[in-house]
Order: C-alpha cells, then sequence, then structure tokens
C-alpha cells in the first residue's frame, strides 16, 4: 500500500505549532518515512494565524501537495480557514475549548487541555499530548515519538521527559480508544526504508559554510536569513567559528571583507533589503578582489514586503548590484542537501576567484525540511588559494594585482611575510595603489574581467527531470525544483510529454550548453516566483534564449503541483 | 630593530602647508618608537584626503569606503589580532558617514586605535561642512553658516565609556607622536581625534589659530582617570583648547571576548572536520 498524507497543524504564534510540526516530523524521519515540511508564518511572535505541515510518505517527497488530509486546529480560526481545503480529511481540536459538538464525521474530539492537566499537570504538555493523539490516530508505533522526546527534553532532566512520555501516551490512547476505525489513513502497516538525515534550508547552509570551514561571520539578523546565523553560532565554539552581530548590513559585509582580507572564510547573511545596504561593499568586495560568501535568502519586496513568505525576487538585484563592473558568482541551491554542496562549493569558488559569490535561497527553502541521504563530507574539499610561507621567501617582490593570463592573482595575507599586501577601492596598480592612468585601467579591467571564463568554466549545467526531449520544457532555477520534479512526475503519469530543465549554477552562464538542451522543438515554460519573469530575462540576455512563456507566481506563497499544473490549463499548454 | 628608515618619505598629493603633513610624520615615528615593522601594520583608511594617507605609508593597507573604516578594520582584527590595526579618515568619514559604525566599535572595544585627521571641512569634494564645522562657518553649501550643533566627537566617546580617548594637534608633532604610540600600546579601542587645519578650505581654524589655543592636559597635571573629569574637559572649546589623553580605562577587548583567540589567530586556528561528520549525525 502506498502511503502519502499531509498533516497540517494550524494556530496561533506561540501555542506551540512548530514544537508538535517539529517532532513529528522527526517521528516519521526516525522511522525511516520520507518527509518534507514547510512553514506558514506572519511577522508576529504571538497571535495571528500560523501553520506547519507535513507530508509523509514512503516514497521520496520534495514538494507540498495540494491534498491535506488531517487538521490539527489549536485555534478556531485555523478551522474556519482551512476546512474547505480537507475534502474528506479530518480535524483534531479541543471540541470543549472551540464549543462545537464532541465528534461528528470529520471533527475528531481530543481534550488536549484536560489530558495534558490530567497526565502532566500542567498545560504545558498541550502540544506533546496533540503529537500522541495524531499518531495514535494514524496507528503509528509510538515509540518513535518517545525517542525523539526523550532526544528533546533529556537535558532538562529525567522527570520531564517521563512526564512528556505521558502526556504523548494520554493523547495516543485517547485517538486509539475513541477513532481507532474512524480514520481511514493507518501507518501501522508502512514499509519501512533506510534511515534518512531531516534538515531544512538554512540548517543545510549553515552545515555547509562549516564543513567548508567557514572562520567568520558578520551579520545582522532578517527573516528569512537568520537560521544560518544562528545555526553556525550554536556550533562557533567548536568549530572554531567567530561570529559577530554588525550594527548593520553595511558594516557586516564591510567586516567580512576585513577578516576575509586578513586571511578568513568569511561570510555574511541576509535578505533583500539587508543586501540593498551591501551594495556598495560588494562593489569593494569586486574591486579589491576580496573573497566574501553572501547568503541572500529572498523574501517578497520592495521594501518590507511581505516579511514571512517567499519569492525569487531578487535574482536580478544580485546580478546587477553595485556601482562598476566586475566579475560575481550566483548559486540558488534546489533541496537542502544541494545547499550543503552548494555553499562549501561558493567557499572555494570565492577563495579562487577572489570574489563575492552568493548563495541564493529563499524562506520558502529556508524553512522547508526535507529527508534527504546523508550528507557525505569526504566530497567535500577545501581550497584556499593562498600563496605558502615558502613560495612567499623565495619571492622578491610581491605584487597584490599582478596582473596574470586567467586574471587570478596570486593571493598573500598581510602580516603572513615581510611582503606588504595592499588593496585598494580606486582603480589601482598590479602593487594595489591608486592609479588613475587609462592605460592601467584597461589592464586592470581586462584583468578582473579575465575571471569570468574560468569561473564559467566551473558552472554546473542544468539538471534534465523527464525525458530529453519533450512537448512542453518547464525551466525553471533554485528553490522550485520539487513542485516543478513532481509537476513533470505527474503529468508525465497522466500521458503528457513535459520535462524539467533546472539552473542552480545561475550565473555566469554557460551559454552555449544551454542553447543545445533548450532549443528542442517544445514549448518553453520559464516558471519563476517573481512578477517579472527574472530568470527569463537572464537567459535571454547571457545565453540569447526567448522562453515561449513565463509562469508567474508572486502572492508569496510557494509553488505547489497543483498551481503550476491549473496555470498550465489556463495557458493551454497541457 | 625599527627604524624611521623603514617608513621612508612617499610622494603625497596633498596641498603644500597641509595639517596631513604632520599627522602622517607623527603616525611613523610612533610606530617606530614602539618597534613596529610595516609588515607588522595594517592601516585600514576610508575615503578623503585623510583616507589617502596610507598610501604615503609604508605597511599592509586596505584602502576601503568612505566612512567604513571601522567594520573592515574589526573584521581583520578578529581575524588576525597579531596585526597592529590603525584606521585613519577625516572627519566626514568618522562622524558623517561612519558614525554608527564608531558609537558600535566604542561598544565592542577591538584592540584598535582609530584616527581622525579633524580639519572641521571637506577638503577632498573642496569646501562644504563637515559634522564638526563650528557653528555659523560659512561655505558654498551652507552659504548663510552652518546651524548645526558640531559634532563633539570626545564627549560621544567619553560618554560610550570609550576605552582610550585622546586629541592631538597636527602642529605639535612630537606631542601627537606620544599619544598615537599611547593609543597603540593601548589594549582596546583607541580614538585619537586630530585638530588638523586645512589650508585651502578652513580659514576659521588655522595653524596660527590653534597654536594661540592649545594647551597641553598633562602640564597641568590632568590624570586621564576619571570619566565625570574628562567630559567637563570634552566640552571646553574656545580660548582654550585642552590636548592630550583625556580618559584611559582598561576593560576587557573584543578579542578577549573570543575563546578561540586565547590559542592564537582565527586564521590558524586548527579544524577538526571530524565535528562535521558527528554534526551531521544529529540529523538523522
Amino acid at each position: 500500500m502506498e502511503h502519502d498524507i499531509s498533516i497540517r497543524i494550524g494556530g496561533e504564534a506561540g501555542q506551540g505549532i512548530q514544537t508538535i510540526g517539529l517532532a513529528l516530523a522527526k517521528t516519521f524521519q526516525k522511522s525511516g518515512l520520507h518527509v518534507f515540511s514547510t512553514q506558514y508564518y506572519l511577522s508576529r511572535v504571538r497571535g495571528g494565524n500560523n501553520y506547519f505541515q507535513i507530508r509523509v510518505s514512503d516514497r521520496p517527497v520534495r514538494a507540498m501537495s495540494d491534498r491535506l488530509d488531517m487538521l490539527i486546529a489549536l485555534d478556531r480560526k485555523s478551522l474556519e480557514k482551512y476546512m474547505e481545503e480537507l475534502n474528506d480529511g479530518v480535524v483534531l481540536l479541543d471540541a470543549e475549548e472551540f464549543k462545537i459538538p464532541s465528534y461528528d464525521k470529520q471533527l475528531f474530539d481530543v481534550p488536549f487541555q484536560k489530558i495534558a492537566k490530567g497526565t502532566g499537570g500542567s498545560k504545558l504538555y498541550t502540544s506533546t499530548v496533540a503529537m500522541g493523539a495524531v499518531l495514535g490516530l494514524l496507528c503509528f508505533e509510538l515509540r518513535y515519538l518517545e525517542d525523539v522526546l526523550r532526544d528533546t527534553f533529556s537535558k532538562k532532566g529525567e522527570e520531564i521527559v517521563h512526564t512528556n512520555i505521558l502526556a504523548a501516551r494520554a493523547g495516543y490512547e485517547h485517538a486509539q480508544n475513541n477513532y481507532k476505525d474512524k480514520c481511514k489513513y493507518s501507518f501501522a502497516k508502512a514499509g519501512r526504508t533506510s534511515r534518512k538525515m531531516l534538515i531544512d534550508g538554512n540548517d543545510a547552509v549553515g552545515l555547509g559554510a562549516l564543513a567548508a570551514g567557514v572562520q567568520f561571520l558578520a551579520s545582522y539578523p532578517m527573516t528569512p536569513s537568520t537560521g544560518v546565523m544562528n545555526f553556525v553560532a550554536a556550533h562557533a565554539d567548536r568549530f572554531n567559528v567567530i561570529v559577530e552581530q554588525a550594527e548593520d548590513e553595511i558594516s557586516a559585509l564591510n567586516m567580512v571583507l576585513g577578516a576575509s582580507f586578513a586571511g578568513a572564510r568569511a561570510m555574511t547573511t541576509t535578505s533583500g533589503g539587508g543586501f540593498s545596504l551591501m551594495a556598495e561593499a560588494l562593489g569593494l568586495a569586486g574591486m579589491t578582489e576580496t573573497p566574501a560568501v553572501i547568503f541572500l535568502g529572498q523574501r517578497p519586496g520592495p521594501a518590507t514586503g511581505l516579511p514571512t513568505m517567499t519569492e525569487q525576487g531578487d535574482l536580478l538585484f544580485a546580478l546587477h548590484a553595485s556601482q562598476g563592473e566586475f566579475p560575481r558568482c550566483i548559486l540558488a541551491p534546489k533541496t537542502p542537501e544541494d545547499a550543503f554542496y552548494l555553499t562549501a562549493k561558493a567557499f572555494n569558488l570565492a577563495d579562487k576567484y577572489q570574489i563575492p559569490v552568493f548563495i541564493m535561497s529563499d524562506q520558502y527553502l529556508a524553512d522547508a525540511q526535507f529527508t534527504c541521504e546523508r550528507f557525505d563530507t569526504s566530497k567535500i574539499t577545501i581550497d584556499r588559494h593562498l600563496l605558502s610561507d615558502d613560495e612567499l621567501r623565495t619571492m622578491d617582490t610581491y605584487r597584490r594585482y599582478s596582473i596574470t593570463p586567467d586574471g587570478i592573482s596570486p593571493r598573500a595575507l598581510p602580516g603572513q611575510s615581510k611582503h606588504l599586501v595592499v588593496a585598494d577601492s580606486d582603480e589601482h596598480n598590479e602593487e594595489g595603489h591608486i592609479d588613475q592612468t587609462a592605460d592601467n585601467r584597461i589592464l586592470m579591467m581586462e584583468k578582473r574581467m579575465r575571471k569570468l571564463k574560468g569561473l564559467t568554466m566551473e558552472m554546473e549545467g542544468p539538471d534534465v527531470y523527464g525525458p530529453q526531449e519533450a512537448d512542453v520544457t518547464l525551466i525553471g532555477w533554485g528553490s522550485s525544483y520539487g513542485p516543478l520534479a513532481e509537476t513533470v512526475e505527474l503529468l508525465n503519469e497522466e500521458g503528457q510529454s513535459l520535462n524539467l530543465v533546472h539552473f542552480t549554477h545561475i550565473y555566469p552562464i554557460k551559454s552555449e550548453e544551454i542553447r543545445n538542451m533548450i532549443t528542442g522543438k517544445g514549448t518553453t515554460v520559464c516558471v519563476e516566483s517573481n512578477a517579472t519573469g527574472q530568470f527569463a530575462q537572464l537567459l535571454k540576455a547571457e545565453a540569447g534564449i526567448s522562453v515561449d512563456m513565463n509562469l508567474l507566481r508572486y502572492d508569496g506563497m510557494p509553488f505547489t503541483p497543483g498551481y503550476i499544473m491549473r496555470a498550465l490549463h489556463e495557458k493551454k499548454v497541457i | 630593530m625599527v627604524t624611521i628608515e623603514d617608513y621612508p618619505d612617499i610622494e603625497t598629493e596633498w596641498c603644500p602647508g597641509c595639517g596631513n603633513f604632520g599627522i602622517l610624520k607623527a603616525i611613523r615615528k610612533a610606530l617606530v618608537n614602539i618597534g613596529k615593522a610595516p609588515h607588522e601594520v595594517l592601516m585600514v583608511s576610508g575615503i578623503g584626503q585623510a583616507g589617502k594617507l596610507p598610501h604615503y605609508m609604508k605597511c599592509n593597507m586596505f584602502n576601503g569606503l568612505h566612512g567604513r573604516t571601522l567594520p573592515p578594520a574589526t573584521g581583520a582584527k578578529i581575524a588576525n589580532h597579531e596585526l597592529t590595526v590603525l584606521t585613519v579618515g577625516g572627519d566626514g568619514d568618522a562622524y558623517g558617514e561612519g558614525g554608527n559604525h564608531l558609537i558600535h566599535a566604542i561598544r565592542r572595544n577591538p584592540n584598535i586605535t582609530a584616527i581622525v585627521n579633524d580639519n572641521k571641512i571637506y577638503g577632498l569634494t573642496k569646501g562644504q561642512a563637515s559634522p564638526t564645522s563650528e557653528l555659523g562657518m560659512k561655505t558654498k553649501v551652507q552659504t548663510h553658516g552652518v546651524v548645526n550643533t558640531p559634532l563633539n566627537p570626545l564627549a560621544l566617546a567619553i560618554s560610550l565609556d570609550c576605552s582610550f580617548v585622546a586629541r592631538g594637534y597636527a602642529g605639535n608633532i612630537e606631542h601627537l607622536a606620544g599619544i598615537l604610540e599611547e593609543a597603540i600600546k593601548h589594549r582596546g579601542f583607541a580614538l585619537v581625534d586630530i585638530l588638523q587645519p586645512c589650508v585651502s578650505f578652513n580659514k576659521l581654524n588655522t595653524f596660527k589659530w590653534y597654536t594661540e589655543r592649545v594647551y597641553r592636559l598633562d602640564e597641568e597635571g590632568y590624570v586621564p582617570d576619571d570619566r565625570i573629569k574628562a567630559f567637563e574637559r570634552s566640552l571646553e572649546w574656545g580660548d582654550r583648547i585642552p590636548i592630550g589623553i583625556f580618559y584611559k580605562k582598561e576593560k576587557p577587548t573584543l578579542e578577549d571576548g573570543f575563546g578561540v583567540l586565547g590559542e592564537g589567530t582565527l586564521i590558524s586556528s586548527p579544524k577538526d572536520q571530524t565535528l562535521v561528520d558527528e554534526l551531521i549525525d544529529s540529523f538523522m
């Protein structure tokens, strides 16, 4: 039997939605099932209406489903708002709290608070009761949740662990005793596969940075990028990393450049508004040829925009930010797994080409948890591309910006040797001192821009998902991979002919290779979370490829296969 | 041994008679007296006539953006705290464009010496008011005279309990070199505001004007250990203008707060990649 259900926990901020969601996702993962989770929240610490949604299946899942099978309603608003999405699904709620009849075909009453007080003596255990009740309804073995509770609360002492387990059992038993045969979803016999990691996009970027040997991170907190800063800070002491919270984003990237100039692997994390303040320092990185990794977690703008929602609206901004011209690199991971490896790659590219490298994510990927294969650290290398002490000892003179065929000037660090390291934001000569002559300008401009050639060779072409040739080719970039791939799967199962050409290496682009891949006979549809088709514009400008159609979403919500399929129907592509 | 020959003269683009010459001389002198060789020193500068100063020095240098001397200096100091890090910029750089960075650098207290060539005018853009321009000073932009209250950098720094606050005068190189020497030797953030006549654009605060007014705090038996007294002195401006060290306080530096730096520099800190695998396992 095939299992694929979606569970939503809805309620006010502060009601423990995330606690329940994370614990359930972990529970399913620990049992060996595939999990995908995502969050919808408003920019507030208390109140409002938020939800956490988990899709659990015995086959790989990498997108939200458009079907909702179970709703845990912690407030009345969740019931009112999400009921219609349920179709024939079920709701778990505390009937007494909502003052509604205790049972009908869809509404299953679990007196969360009463049970919590009865077993734990406190309303604090309400969330744990709810977790137990969900598993009871699904006839899912409780031991996995017990393991999760043990991991979560062991630091707080055995008594807290024990009370939580009791509360979970009480919730479980209530559901089993009252509704055992009334829920059509049962995971009692779900097939078990091998253990996977469960990780979200932000943690994966943080982990990638630690694996790459990041030494310094300076940032100003901004949703949805803050998770990366928090993650690195949480592990900073053990990993010999220094994290500094800057007074503003101007300072953050300037600090990163100072640290990088002096030899530290350094990164900053931000979102569009903060990145706006970094535009000046981005050019400084370009001019002084100082490596920097910039994690840009996108959210809908302009200005404050929709702080907790998602969009891919900053691509052309990242590509063009700062006055003047200089090489830069943009990578956009498609999954947390990809984010791990691409982040490590970003550091190597930044060091090798002495440029700023972007990792572009968005709120959707930042907060979405995926199950995936264990990250393989043997695939990670740390290539600093610095002159060694011995090399410097044998050099008579050292010039920071020496002219080379590939444009890369060997890099030494200040204080490393007797040789002085001079960097300047003015146009400068090979030594690094101000030089405003036309001849020098041409030499230096060409030297810097030559680096793009080598960099382009390091870019990977897009993934082709589905058949090589198809009637319709969907084009996507970054975080939309999951819903796009699932769309292709579902439509091909229906007998349609679709494939997906998906990019994670965004800039510089390998124009020729891409032209060969995309100029097939099918209709091309570029699918993006923005209003102007920014990636389509990039394809046109860089590779001379014109897509036939744009499929755009800019309401702050992530793509789902259902949304894409409806839009393709409307456009009469399928 | 480090000698003044290690810091040779380099041709400059400053106006003849500029106050910057005295400041440049004093910086060289201070570094020689402390015994710091050029390769041990990193100067981070901003934009403006003062921002060009490191180009006329022989040492490591990062000439960054206008107003942004302190953030890259802080980053570099964290990365390699064995470097002697000095920042240099003008009053527009440090107190205008970079005002917020100054406030927070004082709060962080990195072991950095911030030198501000304070000529109370914008020189590179040829004569607009700066944050420290005196009330009433007429310029080509402030045509009716400056109406904004001048920023008092010393009072600001002392109010933030900055660990070292001093004022020098470009017309007294010996005294300025002494202050800079103390500032560089001091463990913590040191702000050295330097009265610098601008011979081209500031016709008010001239060498003559300053020489008639400045007096040395140390010659009056002043001891820079009291924040309230320091604040009082920082407000003194008019017929008598105090120069010297106003305030000095030992307190933990930014670097002291990072355990990893106790073992050596950040850039030489060991990496244990097995920890990455352990961390990955916690997601299984």
